[in-house]
């Protein structure tokens, strides 16, 4: 706002009176943003520095629940910090790399294409309970639709779920099919029709191949759409919590316990609420460092188009 | 998002250039359409196949479900397992608190994000800018840091094992995703109309009432749409403040279902699937009602963001 400069363009009892205005316009957000968010990060803060049993008083701490997580006293924190990182990792490069795919096949002039993109987008909106059953019941060992598929190639697909090394890319794998089509592919499929074709018809003319012209051309053009995309697929993976919560419950033995499956057990099945807000609050700075580290390294590998 | 979109690199989209090559190229168009095709099918069969097994499973008596080879298709087509749905577990009252819930967090999302973004869009004043960074920069802010203390407010307020949680914030602002979709639509329309009626004597509430919202209704369509598969989704919520049966929504109702034996010891899966595409129904109907408004809703905030 260029207004903003010139000191004090909000003097005059007009606009004065406009500025009034517009807070009271936004207040609702303003009172949500204190009570919802504001409040219950500091409240949280605190809480993690003490011991707190519901119904009881709050005895302080200091920094002891942070030393128990971080000193492998709490064997789960670092176990399912780590798990939780590698289905992250997991699923966000095969994500965001299967999602780009599918929207570079659905922006082809084809026929059927809304067909098609309808069909990739459903098993996002399906709900993560439903989801969840649906594929303990094709993931079931003898008669699921997925081993069974695999048997007519001649092959004997494992246990899957009930699996203590197939239970984690079981849900890999659920992950993948409910998100490669989802949200994530159409904003890659808008990054793309938003790549002006001149450039691609005077790389043409200069001969360049189709792989020099994806490299080249469309990598650049929509590397700010990747940049939005793996921002909010890393801060969606790490939160993974429904999916393990009612497809295995973390099992089995520990093999799908989550980082926010252990939050949610410290707080509302051991009530353990001082020990849960640090590590809502580890969580919260891992998420925070991460997307920091991408938005500040991004003007190395994302091309702003300059207009 | 038209038909006659332009093409990307793989199909080699552009002008034919002259010479010999044009038949070539051409050729070779073909070749490339053709292997697009194999994609696109053998990606539609990995999206689609898990659905039509869903389907089928949900149509077997139990006699048939555990028998190998599986039946692709259902031998003696079971329909009474979506009846059974209703009566082994209390689905029709979990539906109804569903629709309760969503109708409701509905109203307060498309209601408060409207008013926060009009008030972003059509007024200056101190501090706006960082205030707005601060809307958006929420949405990156993982919900597991403010769960706690949430709940230990909302349980001090005594709404545990009410609706109130899973409603009442959402009056408060709406969300940051539906405020900055709002806020992007606002802006395209053109001021002279809200000047025009501040001239006449309209008030603010009336410029945002009369004008906004009547020129706004598919972006508060696809606001209602969102907000509509957000809440009736929604699992976590429901999990940590609802405790009784008869207060659950189809989320954890269904989750219950899963959990907990009924009556017989016999193998539920068909009614499970039948159960969890009742579940799905509502929003994936929707979208096929409404696919227009959700590839918009999403490219705009994709694209901007």
């Amino acid at each position: 706002m260029a207004a903003a400069t010139a000191s004090s363009w909000w003097k005059s009892p007009t606009q004065r009176r406009e500025a009034l205005e517009g807070y009271l316009w936004i207040s609702p957000w303003v009172i949500g943003f204190l009570l919802f968010t504001l409040g219950p990060m500091i409240g949280s803060l605190y809480l993690s520095m003490t011991s707190y049993k519901i119904g009881g008083t709050p005895e302080w701490l200091g920094f002891d629940n942070y030393i128990r997580a971080f000193s492998g006293q709490d064997k789960l924190f670092w176990d399912s910090l780590w798990r939780t990182v590698y289905f992250a990792v997991a699923t966000v490069i095969l994500g965001t790399v299967g999602s780009l795919l599918a929207a570079i096949l659905l922006n082809q002039n084809v026929r059927g294409r809304n067909f098609f993109r309808a069909l990739f987008y459903l098993p996002s909106l399906t709900p993560v309970v439903a989801l969840a059953i649906l594929w303990q019941w094709l993931l079931q060992p003898q008669v699921g639709f997925v081993n069974y598929t695999l048997y007519q190639f001649g092959i004997e697909g494992p246990g899957w779920m009930t699996s203590r090394q197939w239970a984690l890319p079981s849900l890999i794998l659920i992950s993948l099919w409910a998100g490669i089509g989802g949200g994530r592919m159409i904003i890659f499929l808008a990054g793309l029709q938003g790549v002006p074709i001149e450039l691609y018809e005077s790389a043409e003319l200069d001969g360049a191949s189709t792989l020099q012209r994806f490299f080249n051309i469309t990598l650049p053009m929509i590397s700010p759409v990747i940049l939005f995309n793996v921002l909010l697929g890393v801060i969606g993976s790490f939160s993974v919590f429904s999916l393990a919560y009612v497809a295995t419950d973390g099992g089995p033995s520990y093999a799908t316990y989550f980082y926010v499956l252990h939050l949610y057990y410290s707080a509302f099945t051991y009530f353990q609420m001082g020990y849960a807000s640090a590590l809502a609050w580890v969580f919260f700075l891992i998420i925070f460092v991460l997307s920091f580290i991408q938005i500040k390294t991004s003007d190395r590998w994302v091309y702003y188009e300059f207009s | 998002m038209t038909t006659s979109n332009p093409t990307t690199p793989l199909s080699g989209g552009g002008t034919p250039s002259t010479g010999t090559n044009v038949s070539r190229r051409a050729n070779r168009r073909q070749l490339s359409k053709f292997w697009i095709y194999v994609l696109l099918l053998v990606a539609g069969l990995a999206f689609g196949l898990p659905f039509f097994w869903t389907i089928s499973s949900s149509l077997k008596p139990i006699t048939e479900l555990f028998v190998f080879p599986p039946t692709v298709w259902p031998e003696n087509i079971r329909w009474q397992n979506y009846a059974d749905v209703f009566t082994i577990a209390p689905f029709a009252l979990f539906i109804w608190n569903t629709v309760i819930v969503t109708s409701l967090a509905m109203i307060g999302q498309i209601l408060s994000a409207a008013v926060v973004a009009f008030g972003f869009t059509r007024f200056r004043f101190p501090g706006r800018e960082p205030l707005f960074v601060l809307v958006l920069s929420t949405l990156m802010l993982p919900w597991q840091v403010t769960v706690v203390p949430q709940f230990l407010l909302f349980r001090y307020l005594g709404w545990i094992n009410t609706f109130a949680p899973l409603i009442v914030p959402s009056f408060f602002g709406g969300g940051a995703f539906y405020i900055f979709m709002l806020r992007q639509f606002f802006l395209t329309i053109p001021r002279d109309l809200d000047e025009a009626a501040k001239l006449d004597g309209a008030s603010s509430f009336r410029i945002f009432w009369n004008i906004m919202l009547p020129l706004s209704k598919a972006a508060l369509a696809t606001v209602a749409i969102f907000s509509f598969i957000g809440h009736w989704n929604e699992f976590f919520g429901p999990l940590i403040y609802l405790n009784s049966p008869d207060k659950f929504t189809i989320s954890i109702g269904l989750r219950y279902f899963v959990s907990n034996p009924f009556e017989s010891d016999e193998p539920r899966e068909a009614i499970l699937m039948a159960a969890s595409l009742i579940t799905a129904a509502p929003v994936l109907m929707l979208f096929f009602a409404a696919q227009k408004y959700f590839v918009q809703g999403i490219a705009t905030t994709g694209l901007k963001g």
